[in-house]
């Protein structure tokens, strides 16, 4: 099992030195001059640009310069942000845990109903409850998300008057140290009503979020349960007599959750991706929304730590499905 | 494909490729979703082919006269603009109608684009190996790497902001997909008989690779042509929407749903109705895609 873990890591070294090649070239491959991105400045004397050009180290050759990119990275040191002076990588780290609470509850929405559904559709094959549950999949797996959290907006928050537009919290509380959860730490504080407005403002979000993984949790649930109820091991559970409840959530279920978890884990590039346009909709204080406004503002050197650690995430992230998937699938090591 | 079925004089020079279609419309036709979508898919394909006889105005009239006008059928609409107006007086339906072409050219492109490369690529990794096929496919590991919208709005801060980077940087986050389909492909196929034979032969690698093996790997690359058609309408709305796609006042739905995304409250039908055409266009796509691969995957049929 270690050797497989190992193996499988080795395989990541290539592909995170090309992940840094593309971020270093980033800046040096955008149109305009690297010093002045870089400054945030249009207008500059030569001296203060010939003093720029070596405090950021552009007069050394690119073989250093990615090296000594390489080295800093490796120690935290993703460059600063030309908006607000402060290191990239405290922005991220402060703002992540938005991501990360919107992105956990949107899968745990997404595999709470998507799962059971394929199931259910699974069992009933050709059924009503099959078709409506397959036809709605296709529906969200099709759904533009930015339109879709427009259109939720206006139904529960602008006609029903039922959940808020934005943010993640009611601005009357404010958590000065808390975790960065709001969840967490709306329920610490113990505040009246806190939890409740924290919770409020994630439910649509999370929908938003989560449509695109339920769809696709819940169609490949159905197909992986349809292979597996065909296996033999399932035909001898039901001739011994056992419940079709204990043959198809146990028997079955658990074979047929290999590639499922393996999809979940292939959803959190998918989910990074769909952070991008959610927060965007919700005004999300997190990573995605901190993307597009750099993207806007042209903060490059936001753009560039940030192109760095989320692809570092993902392939960590794939890494850990992988072995995971090992685990549970013995076939594979 | 309509006309195959009514020029047989045609199609009866190869048989064969008669028989396969016939069989392929047999079990494609059997899925009622997918004949469905494919229907829709035409109806699109007829919109914007003839946009400027169907439109009632041009996509960028305006009428200073009558901004943000309801629909019809609502208090307030008129039956001049059928699905209202928007905040400078242009006529919504005939807006959505010119970017019907918009969308099909997209989904066209990107698709294309990320097809040939892909194939290209995935066919030399398959039948080379080697470290060919390690070049490729690290390179290819590198891209999917980073989450789609990501890479693409990176690539479009090279290359500039506009449609062009939008599909362009789309083509490059899609062919991945394509690469490693072809090659897996590719791999099985490599070891047949009729390859060998063809080696034997004394057919070239090129024609080896291209003309023996490549036809007898295209059913998964359809399937997930299709899939890329309906994504890459999805992809590049959302960077549209992000104004970092088409530019306004282009009427392509994902710039138009950007545009009017501060009305939200004030007329729901300018949010509403770009949405709604991109979703259909989608969804038609996808279900055409789920009976593909039901006729084209020979696991999947029934005998």
């Amino acid at each position: 099992m270690l050797r497989f873990a190992l193996g499988r890591l080795a395989v990541l070294i290539p592909t995170f030195i090309g992940v840094t090649i593309v971020s270093f070239a980033f800046i040096r491959l955008l149109p305009g001059d690297p010093i002045m991105l870089l400054s945030g400045e249009r207008v500059m004397d030569q001296a203060r640009y010939e003093a720029l050009t070596k405090q950021f180290g552009y007069d050394r050759p690119y073989v250093i310069q990615y090296l000594d990119y390489v080295w800093k990275a490796l120690h935290g040191d993703f460059g600063n942000s030309i908006s607000t002076k402060g290191p990239v990588l405290n922005e991220f780290l402060q703002l992540f845990p938005a991501t990360l609470e919107l992105s956990i509850c949107a899968i745990i929405f997404a595999v709470a109903l998507g799962v059971p559904a394929g199931v259910l559709a699974a069992v009933k094959r050709g059924s009503f409850w099959d078709q409506s549950i397959m036809t709605t999949a296709l529906v969200g797996f099709s759904m533009p998300i930015f339109w879709w959290g427009l259109m939720l907006i206006i139904l529960f928050s602008a006609t029903l008057g039922w959940t808020p537009v934005s943010g993640r919290i009611s601005l009357m509380y404010y958590f000065p140290n808390g975790t960065g959860f709001m969840l967490i730490d709306s329920l610490m504080s113990g505040q009246a009503g806190a939890f409740k407005s924290a919770v409020s403002h994630l439910i649509l979000p999370t929908i938003v979020l989560g449509t695109i993984p339920l769809a696709v949790i819940a169609r490949q649930t159905r197909s992986a349960m349809l292979e597996v109820l065909s296996e033999d091991y399932v035909r001898t559970a039901r001739a011994k007599g056992l419940s079709s409840f204990r043959v198809v959530g146990i028997h079955a279920l658990r074979n047929a959750m290999i590639p499922v978890v393996t999809t979940i884990g292939l959803q959190v590039g998918v989910m990074l991706a769909g952070a991008v346009l959610t927060e965007t909709i919700f005004s999300w204080p997190g990573i995605g929304k901190w993307i597009v406004e750099s993207v806007f503002r042209r903060d490059y050197p936001v753009i560039q730590g940030a192109l760095l650690i989320i692809a570092s995430i993902v392939m960590l992230v794939n890494l850990i499905v992988d072995v995971l998937y090992g685990l549970i699938n013995p076939r594979i090591r | 494909m309509a006309q195959a079925s009514t020029a047989p004089a045609a199609l009866s020079q190869d048989p064969s490729f008669r028989a396969r279609f016939a069989e392929f419309w047999y079990y494609f036709s059997e899925n009622k979703g997918a004949v469905a979508g494919l229907v829709f898919f035409l109806f699109l394909v007829f919109v914007a082919a003839f946009a400027p006889l169907i439109a009632p105005y041009g996509p960028y009239e305006q009428f200073r006269d009558a901004l943000l006008v309801p629909p019809a059928w609502q208090e307030g609409g008129s039956t001049r603009f059928l699905l209202g107006t928007d905040a400078v007086g242009r006529d919504l339906l005939s807006r959505l109608i010119y970017g019907t072409r918009y969308s099909l050219a997209i989904g066209a492109f990107v698709t294309s684009l990320a097809m040939t490369g892909g194939i290209i690529l995935g066919v030399f990794a398959g039948y080379f190996r080697g470290w060919v096929d390690t070049v490729i496919m690290r390179v290819m590991d590198i891209v999917l790497a980073f989450p789609s919208i990501l890479l693409a709005l990176v690539l479009i801060a090279i290359l500039g902001p506009g449609l062009n980077s939008a599909m362009i940087a789309i083509a490059v986050v899609f062919q991945p997909h394509f690469v490693r389909l072809t090659r897996a492909a590719v791999m099985s196929e490599k070891a047949r008989d009729y390859v060998v034979a063809a080696q034997v032969a004394g057919a070239r690698p090129l024609r080896l690779m291209f003309k023996t093996i490549l036809p007898n790997c295209m059913a998964p690359l359809i399937v997930q042509g299709t899939l890329s058609f309906s994504n890459a309408i999805l992809d590049v709305a959302a960077l549209g929407f992000l104004n970092q796609g088409a530019q306004p006042p282009t009427p392509e739905w994902g710039t138009m749903l950007a545009d009017s995304r501060e009305f939200i409250l004030r007329a729901w039908w300018v949010v509403t109705f770009p949405g709604v055409a991109i979703l259909l266009t989608v969804l038609a796509i996808n279900l055409m895609g789920d009976g593909l691969r039901d006729a084209l995957d020979p696991k999947l049929k029934r005998s």
